[in-house]
C-alpha cells in the first residue's frame, strides 16, 4: 500500500482549480467538451431560432392576444369534433 | 380533423418520443453511475484503500462521457413545447413551467458546481469534501428528475390547479399538492430505481467483460459487487414501487391499466395476466371476440393490486366507454357519452364567458364561469366524437408492460445468481455468466424505455388527463415542417449516441488507469 503523503494545508481557491482543470485537460475532456459545446451551439443557435420559434412569443406581443389566440384555437378544434 | 392538422399531431407526438426516448437513454446512466461512484468513493474514504478511489475514478471517467454528451439532450423537449405544443403551453401555464424551472436552476447550480470539484477537486479539497461533491451530484441529478416527473405527473393526475377563463390558464393554488401528488413522488421513486438499475446492469455488464477478457481482475470484481447490489436493490424496488404505480394508475387512469392488460371487460376479483398473447382478430372494444390467443393469469391479482381488495371490480375497456360501474367514493361511473356533454358543456361555457366579458355582461359572463368549473372535469371530453378515441393502443401498451415485468424479474435472478457466485469466490471464473451479464446490458435501457412506452402510449388521447386531449394541445404548424424537424432531431441523436457508445467503448477498453492501479494492486 502506498504511504499517502500529506499535502500542505493551501487556501481553496475556485478560480485555481477551475484554470488548471481546464489548461491541463486531456485528450478525453477536451473532445467531450467539444462534443458538448458543438451540440449547444447546433440546438441553441440553429434549430431553436430556425426551427423551433415560440409560436405564441413570436407571433403575439402580449399575454391578453396570446391567450385570445389559444382560446380561439380551442373553440375551434372542439367545433370541429362536432 | 383535417388531414393537416392530424398529420402535424402525428408528426409532433413522433418527434416528441424520438426526443424522449432519446434522451432517456443517457439520463438514467447519469443518476445510476452517479450513485455507484458515490458508494465507491464511500468505500475509499472510509477504508482508505487506494483501489476503491482508482475504481471510483474510473467509474466517474465513464460518467463524464455520458454526461457530456447526454447533458441539455432534455432542452429540445422544451423547444418542442413552444413550437409545437404552444396551445398546451399555454393552458398549463406555470403549474408545468415552475417545476422545470426549479429543475433547471437545481441542475445548473447543483450539479454544475459539484460535478466541477468531482472532476477537478481531486487533490484540491479534502477527501471528504470531495466525497461530499460526489453525492450531491448524485442529489442533485435525482433532483433534476425529480421536478421533471412532478411535471409529468402532473400530465397524467392534474391537481393543484384552477382554470381561469380569462387568461385560458390553468393557474397553480397549491404547489405542494402538485409537487407532492400521490401520482409524483410515486414515479419518481419508480422512475430513479429505474435509473439505479440501468446503472447496476451497465456496470456488472462492463465489469463482467473485464472477467471475460481476464484483465483488471480486482478492479472487475469490485465494479461487480458494487453494481450487483445497487441492481438488485434497484429492481426489487422496482417490483415494490411498481405496485404503487398500478395502485394510482388503477385510481387514476383505468383506461390505462385496462389496456396495460388487455382487459376489454371488467371483473370482480380480476386476475393479473403474468404471460399472454393478444388475439389481433379483436378490432372494436365491444365486439364478441376473444381478446386473447392464450393467457396465463395469477388469480384474483389485478383486483388486490389495483384497488387492495381481491374481490374489488376492475373496469375494462367496455365498462370506461359504457359507464355504470361502482365507484370507489360510491358513485357511478360515467359513460363516455354523458362526459362528452359535459364536455361540450364546459367547452361552451368558455366560450360564452368570453362574449359576455367583451359585451360586459359580467353577471352572465360569473354564470357562465360557474357552469365551466363544474364541468371542468370533463373539458377535454368535448374534444372526442367517439368512445373509440378513448382507447389508446392496447397491443403496444400490454406487451410493453408485460416485456418490462419480465425483464425486471430476469434481472433479479440474475444478480441473485451473480451474487452467489462472488459469494463462492469463482465468479472470475463462471464464464456463462459474465456474458449473460454482458449481453444483458441493453435489457435494462429496454426495461426504461417500456416503462415510458406504457406511461405515456397508455393514457393516450390524453396530454392532460381528461382535460386536454392531443389534438387540441397541438400548434397550428404544418405537419412537414414538424417531419422536417424529426428527421433533422433522428440524425442529430443518432450522431450523438454514436458518439458516446464510439467514446465509451474505447474508453472501457483502455480501461482504469493501469499505472495508478496496479501501483496499488502491487
Amino acid at each position: 500500500m502506498e504511504i499517502e503523503i500529506m499535502r500542505p494545508v493551501v487556501k481553496f481557491n475556485w478560480f485555481k482549480m477551475f484554470w488548471d482543470g481546464f489548461t491541463n485537460m486531456n485528450r478525453l475532456s477536451k473532445t467531450l467538451w467539444i462534443v458538448a459545446i458543438v451540440k449547444l451551439i447546433i440546438m441553441y443557435f440553429i434549430l431553436r431560432p430556425f426551427f423551433f420559434p415560440n409560436v405564441l412569443d413570436t407571433t403575439y406581443d402580449n399575454d391578453a392576444d396570446k391567450a385570445k389566440h389559444v382560446r380561439t384555437e380551442l373553440l375551434e378544434k372542439a367545433s370541429g369534433a362536432e | 380533423m383535417d388531414l393537416l392538422s392530424a398529420s402535424a399531431v402525428n408528426w409532433s407526438r413522433a418527434q416528441f418520443a424520438l426526443t424522449a426516448s432519446y434522451h432517456w437513454l443517457f439520463v438514467p446512466l447519469t443518476i445510476g453511475l452517479a450513485l455507484i461512484m458515490a458508494i465507491m468513493e464511500s468505500i475509499y474514504v472510509k477504508t482508505g484503500d487506494e483501489k476503491w478511489k482508482h475504481t471510483s475514478k474510473f467509474w466517474q471517467k465513464i460518467f463524464g462521457i455520458n454526461f457530456a454528451i447526454g447533458v441539455a439532450t432534455g432542452i429540445i423537449l422544451e423547444f418542442q413545447f413552444g413550437t409545437n405544443w404552444s396551445n398546451y403551453s399555454w393552458f398549463v401555464g406555470d403549474i408545468f413551467g415552475a417545476p422545470l424551472a426549479i429543475e433547471g436552476i437545481i441542475a445548473f447550480f447543483l450539479e454544475a458546481t459539484f460535478i466541477s470539484i468531482m472532476f477537478f477537486g481531486w487533490n484540491r479539497v479534502s477527501r471528504k469534501t470531495h466525497l461530499l461533491s460526489t453525492w450531491l451530484v448524485f442529489v442533485g441529478s435525482s433532483l433534476s428528475a425529480f421536478w421533471i416527473l412532478v411535471a409529468n405527473a402532473w400530465m397524467q393526475y392534474p391537481v393543484g390547479m384552477e382554470f381561469n377563463p380569462e387568461t385560458v390558464r390553468n393557474e397553480m393554488v397549491d404547489f405542494w399538492a402538485v409537487a407532492l401528488s400521490p401520482v409524483a413522488y410515486n414515479k419518481f421513486l419508480h422512475t430513479t430505481f429505474s435509473c439505479w438499475a440501468v446503472g447496476g446492469s451497465f456496470v456488472a455488464g462492463v465489469a463482467s467483460w473485464y472477467l471475460l477478457k481476464k484483465r483488471h481482475t480486482d478492479f472487475a470484481i469490485q465494479s461487480l459487487r458494487i453494481g450487483s447490489l445497487v441492481g438488485l436493490v434497484a429492481f426489487v424496488m422496482l417490483a415494490i414501487t411498481g405496485d404503487g404505480s398500478a395502485y394510482h394508475v388503477a385510481q387514476k387512469q383505468p383506461m390505462k391499466l385496462a389496456a396495460m392488460e388487455g382487459l376489454y371487460e371488467g371483473k370482480e376479483g380480476a386476475g393479473l395476466v403474468a404471460v399472454g398473447m393478444l388475439n389481433p382478430a379483436k378490432t372494436a372494444y365491444n365486439d364478441e371476440v376473444d381478446p386473447y390467443i392464450f393467457k396465463l393469469e395469477i388469480p384474483k391479482l389485478l383486483s388486490l393490486l389495483g384497488y387492495r381488495n381481491i374481490n374489488a371490480f376492475v373496469p375494462g375497456v367496455k365498462d370506461i366507454v359504457d359507464g355504470g360501474y361502482p365507484l370507489a367514493d360510491g358513485t357511478t361511473a360515467l359513460s363516455f357519452e354523458e362526459r362528452k356533454v359535459r364536455g361540450k358543456k364546459a367547452i361552451q361555457a368558455l366560450a360564452d364567458y368570453q362574449v359576455a366579458r367583451e359585451e360586459g355582461r359580467d353577471a352572465d359572463a360569473a354564470n357562465h364561469e360557474i357552469i365551466l368549473r363544474e364541468n371542468y372535469a370533463h373539458f377535454g371530453y368535448g374534444y372526442l366524437e367517439t368512445g373509440e378515441e378513448l382507447i389508446p393502443n392496447i397491443p403496444l401498451t400490454f406487451y410493453s408492460f408485460h416485456l418490462m415485468v419480465m425483464i425486471g424479474f430476469f434481472y433479479i435472478l440474475l444478480f441473485l445468481v451473480i451474487f452467489y457466485y462472488l459469494y463462492r469466490k469463482n465468479m472470475s471464473r463462471t464464464r456463462w455468466l459474465q456474458y449473460v451479464a454482458l449481453w444483458s446490458i441493453p435489457l435494462s435501457y429496454i426495461a426504461g424505455q417500456l416503462g415510458w412506452v406504457v406511461a405515456e402510449v397508455g393514457r393516450q388521447p390524453w396530454t392532460i388527463q381528461d382535460i386536454l386531449p392531443v389534438n387540441a394541445a397541438v400548434s397550428a404548424v404544418s405537419g412537414e415542417n414538424v417531419m422536417t424537424t424529426f428527421i433533422l432531431f433522428a440524425v442529430l441523436f443518432t450522431g450523438l449516441l454514436v458518439a458516446e457508445v464510439t467514446i465509451m467503448v474505447k474508453q472501457i477498453k483502455k480501461g482504469p488507469e493501469v499505472a495508478e492501479y496496479e501501483k496499488v494492486e502491487n
